[in-house]
């Protein structure tokens, strides 16, 4: 089966519709699938509930669907980097559901494994707990969080081969693996599509099997905090 | 007008004093802030430092023109890696942090009980971020320290009988490092372990809220 596209918008041809559930990878603006979020302001599909442990900034990544009101609710640990998004929460058009930034990676990669719901002591005796099935092992409380399954996950690697074998690079892997896994589908962005062969099977981040379609594209990679040291004079 | 005679620790006197808690061989978390400034006072230890976007063996930040946009720390900064440095998804980052795999976390804090409850993600009626990799860190390292002022800048205690702030854990912290000291939560309260220079014990418990044993 051809998984390999020819553009984000082809790639996503007859996935999207209103309403959906989309699992996205990233943290912050590193390692964000770029071009699937920009095919799906594109495609104008709206009422969107988007997992994805930030939303971008203002005018990039996740961002560009607030902009154009596409997203009806967030599942995020952390959305601090956005102007918009705070003024779309506070006027209550936009729905947010914290979670704890391991809790909604687990939550993923839970969701992806077949596992409907897990324990964890992250969030006892905070709000994360409240309505939660709370249960003891060993003398200690735990909560109940559920897996995520998506319709619908939108994911950024470094390289694949044609039959979807992943490899990442440096921290910009974070999310995108849980992400990958908890769609029913799986779109993927990499920077280089390689032959079948290159790449050393022993050193294959997330195999293709997670992996239904695929494009290769130029990303701009923009860095939300650009911190440097000063050389020393010698 | 006579200059008052400073007295406690700065913020890098309080990283020092902090890097003072980390033994040879720990695996470690440092939060935002003045945890950040720990990682100049580590010595000759070996400490790995995690950073939770994904990455064991965190380096320094990079010298202009050597940053790369796919190497940054949960801070969103661009920082470099070391010859030992390992990089995984954010599942497998958080089953290190929730399995008890790091030794400790340094934290800052709004807020911190004598039972060792901590806030520090949210402040009712104000702008709400997020607990980002908070709430999993203290729920989950072996040993929570926290690092922080030991009041407010209205002088009010931070160091309190109860929270006031919405929790990041319950029963989660077990030092407070503070400007005017260190205190280890016990059972009971809060035991003073040192002072910083020029202040006495009961200058800590005068500017302490919470049950100072």
């Amino acid at each position: 089966m051809k998984k390999v596209y020819g553009s984000a918008a082809e790639a996503l041809a007859g996935l999207l519709h209103d309403g959906m559930f989309i699992a996205a990878g990233g943290f912050g603006l590193c390692g964000i699938p770029e071009l699937l979020i920009d095919a799906i302001v594109a495609s104008g599909t709206k009422s969107l509930t988007i997992a994805s442990n930030n939303c971008g900034v203002d005018g990039f990544g996740l961002g560009k669907l607030l902009d154009t009101k596409q997203i009806k609710k967030m599942l995020s640990s952390y959305v601090g980097e956005n102007a918009e998004f705070m003024r779309q929460y506070l006027s209550g058009e936009l729905e947010l559901e914290f979670n704890p930034q391991g809790t909604l990676a687990e939550r993923m990669r839970a969701g992806g494994s077949g596992i409907p719901g897990f324990y964890t002591k992250t969030g006892v005796g905070t709000v994360i707990a409240e309505g939660k099935d709370v249960k003891v092992f060993d003398g200690q409380d735990y909560i109940l969080e559920r897996g995520i399954v998506a319709d619908l996950s939108i994911v950024k690697a470094w390289k694949a081969d044609d039959t979807g074998n992943l490899v990442f690079r440096k921290t910009a892997r974070n999310f995108n693996p849980p992400a990958a896994m908890c769609g029913k589908v799986c779109v993927v962005e990499v920077e280089e599509i390689v032959p079948r062969g290159s790449l050393d099977p022993d050193h294959i981040h997330l195999p293709g099997i997670y992996v239904h379609r695929l494009i290769q594209g130029e990303h701009e990679k923009r860095i939300e905090q650009r911190t440097v040291r000063q050389r020393e004079i010698a | 007008m006579m200059a008052s005679e400073k007295k406690g620790w700065d913020r890098n006197g309080m990283a020092e004093r902090a890097a003072q808690e980390l033994e040879d061989g720990m695996y470690v978390n440092l939060g935002i802030g003045i945890p950040t400034l720990v990682a100049n006072y580590v010595g000759e230890k070996d400490i790995t430092l995690q950073s939770e976007n994904g990455m064991l063996g965190m380096g320094p930040f990079p010298y202009e023109g050597e940053e790369d946009p796919d190497l940054i720390n949960a801070g969103k900064q661009t920082i470099t890696e070391l010859s030992r440095t390992a990089y995984f998804d954010s599942a497998t980052s958080f089953g290190m942090i929730r399995g008890g795999k790091i030794a400790a976390a340094i934290l800052g804090a709004m807020e911190v009980s004598e039972k060792g409850d901590l806030a520090n993600w949210m402040i009712p009626g104000k702008l709400v971020k997020g607990m980002g990799g908070a709430m999993d860190l203290v729920a989950g390292v072996g040993r929570v320290i926290v690092v922080m002022d030991h009041q407010n800048k209205h002088g009010d205690s931070k160091v309190l009988h109860e929270c006031t702030l919405p929790l990041t854990g319950k029963g989660v912290v077990d030092l407070i490092i503070t400007n005017l000291g260190v205190l280890e939560v016990g059972k009971k309260g809060l035991h003073i372990v040192e002072t910083a220079p020029g202040v006495s014990h009961d200058d800590i418990r005068a500017a302490t809220e919470a049950t100072v044993v």
